[in-house]
């Protein structure tokens, strides 16, 4: 602090208790209207303490089939969700490494024009080619599969540049010993390489399991079987069933089971997202 | 750039490059090319019969009332939604950098939102300003306004952008706090000591060093506002009511795959991916500048 000024920390932390208040007001609410009656929330304004029906709920929603959402539970598209956003984090994760240490490691024809290949993925978000990258994934019969709905989210070249990064900065001398000591580059990447970038390695999984997640377009697209329906796309068919009333006790705790997997993956590893986060970006 | 130290072989790096080069071919590379090649036909209403139209679906789309109107609603939002998300993550960055006490709960707690998909995000607004039983409709109701974003385009319009900006708040916050932490403390000691006030060391020296952290997250915002809010506007209002937040990208996926207009829909991704390309190169051009200096 470089001066003290009582009413100037006074209102810094009134403004950050409001900022606060306007994170977590939503949260608090869907998890209080997950907790009551159906009729509840129906009836006037919605409560602001917890009801007793949040086990009924759960269940119900957990086990169950929903109408609103295709007929689908809560638990299979949990599940769906899981193998999607686990593929997609585990495979980027894969294929950027080698990809990675490829172009970093080898001097090969050709090497700057893989690079920019791969570069220009950035440039080219899944939102804007919707239709014909569709139509290549019908083509190949990868609708309804999980393969249809990670493999084209895969190759995005953020996690790859965040390993060249780190390749970068790793010391020669490393590379120099392993070849002095007869290691072939696979045994270097495997031995040395790998280890090294651990803490990375994490990060990158973290964003990208969130990533994975919280897809909404692409699972809405590739996928018309419900036991293909992943959470986040399964809790809009809750909300907007336009015949029936919308049953909104379950659908918040729908949407409290969809956003609490990524919620605690960030909490519990906070810190190393937040590096991942800000490194992936520079 | 370059390592000094390298291994041998033509063949082994490439059996490494080869997943990811696969996949970029074909999941985008290659949609990318029939979305350039499907913008310069015409297929007729039953499909039967594809024509070769030249730009014609682009000039179509420049002279429909409805596109043009899209992509003013697309302006407005991402104005909105860039500017009050910056502003807000900025104001709780600030305060967050100088508070002594609980810094790490109130970081804690703001990055959570950023776990939340969006269109979870839109669901959980909808659900509060929802007509009948929202806590906040009401609250705005008590206040002499009668909200309903189902009947009102502006009021559909405040919804979607609140829930956008809601869940990018943490990512703008974390890298306006990282940025305000690399501002060396000795200047602003400096100008406290020659009697600059809070207001006065924000002006002229914090907000100016932290250009290149806000140009970033400019960018990074108008990309997201584009883009990732597709969930937020599919999720809660479809679009409406009429057309009032019928963003540029539920445009593409309403004509494509709702009206099957696959000729103007690709000409619209391609129209998209200009706006990428564009947005993607004033970051690279900015960001070597700042190498440089």
């Amino acid at each position: 602090m470089v001066e003290n000024r009582p009413w100037l920390t006074v209102l810094q932390h009134f403004v950050l208790l409001c900022g606060v208040a306007l994170v977590l007001f939503p949260l608090w609410i869907a998890f209080v209207a997950s907790t009551h009656e159906g009729r509840a929330l129906v009836a006037g304004v919605i409560p602001l303490l917890p009801g007793d029906q949040m086990v009924e709920n759960y269940r119900t929603i957990l086990t169950a089939g929903m109408q609103g959402a295709g007929g689908a539970s809560v638990g299979t598209m949990l599940l769906n969700s899981l193998i999607m956003a686990l593929s997609i984090a585990v495979g980027k994760i894969a294929i950027s490494l080698l990809s990675a240490f490829a172009v970093v490691y080898f001097r090969f024809p050709f090497r700057m024009l893989c690079f920019w290949i791969i570069f220009s993925t950035l440039m080219l978000p899944v939102e804007v080619r919707i239709l014909p990258t569709f139509e290549v994934v019908a083509n190949l019969g990868m609708l309804n599969s999980y393969a249809g709905l990670s493999i084209p989210l895969i190759a995005s070249a953020t996690a790859t540049f965040l390993f060249r990064q780190f390749f970068l900065t790793v010391p020669d001398e490393l590379a120099e010993a392993a070849r002095m000591d007869g290691a072939g580059p696979f045994r270097f990447f495997k031995d040395i390489l790998v280890p090294l970038s651990r803490t990375n390695i994490a990060a990158i999984f973290v964003i990208m399991f969130i990533y994975g997640w919280n897809q909404y377009l692409w699972p809405l697209l590739v996928t018309t079987d419900e036991s293909f329906y992943t959470i986040v796309m399964g809790i809009q068919r809750m909300v907007t069933v336009a015949d029936s009333y919308p049953r909104w006790h379950h659908a918040m705790a729908t949407a409290v089971m969809a956003l609490l997997p990524p919620t605690l993956v960030v909490l519990i590893m906070q810190r190393l997202f937040v590096k991942g986060l800000v490194e992936t970006e520079k | 750039m370059h390592k000094k130290v390298t291994f041998g072989g033509f063949a082994f790096p490439l059996v490494l490059l080869l997943p990811q080069l696969a996949i970029t071919f074909v999941f985008f590379l290659w949609p990318a090319a029939q979305a350039l090649y499907q913008s310069v036909l015409r297929q007729d209403a039953f499909g039967l019969r594809t024509t070769f139209v030249g730009l014609d679906n682009f000039a179509r789309l420049l002279n429909d009332p409805s596109y043009l109107a899209s992509f003013k609603v697309t302006l407005v939002f991402s104005t909105s939604v860039t500017l009050t998300g910056l502003a807000v993550a900025l104001l709780l960055a600030c305060m967050a950098d100088r508070v002594i006490k609980g810094s790490g709960a109130y970081k804690t707690l703001l990055i959570i939102p950023y776990a939340v998909a969006p269109a979870v995000a839109g669901v959980l607004w909808y659900f509060l300003f929802n007509p009948s039983i929202g806590i906040l409709a009401y609250l705005v109701r008590g206040l002499g306004y009668n909200w309903n974003h189902q009947i009102s385009g502006t009021d559909a319009m405040i919804l979607v952008v609140i829930a956008s900006v809601w869940k990018q708040i943490s990512y703008n916050f974390l890298f306006f706090l990282a940025g305000l932490q690399a501002i060396p403390k000795s200047l602003i000691e400096a100008a406290a000591i020659d009697g600059a006030g809070p207001w006065k060391r924000f002006t002229s020296i914090i907000f100016p060093l932290l250009s290149p952290t806000t140009f970033f997250l400019l960018v990074v915002n108008v990309v997201y506002a584009f883009f990732e809010t597709f969930g937020v506007i599919h999720a809660t209002t479809s679009g409406g009511p009429g057309q009032a937040t019928t963003i540029l990208v539920y445009k593409v996926f309403t004509d494509g795959f709702v009206a099957l207009n696959l000729g103007s829909s690709a000409a619209q991704s391609v129209i998209l991916m200009l706006i990428v390309v564009l947005l993607t190169a004033v970051q690279f051009r900015y960001i070597e500048r700042r190498v440089q200096y």
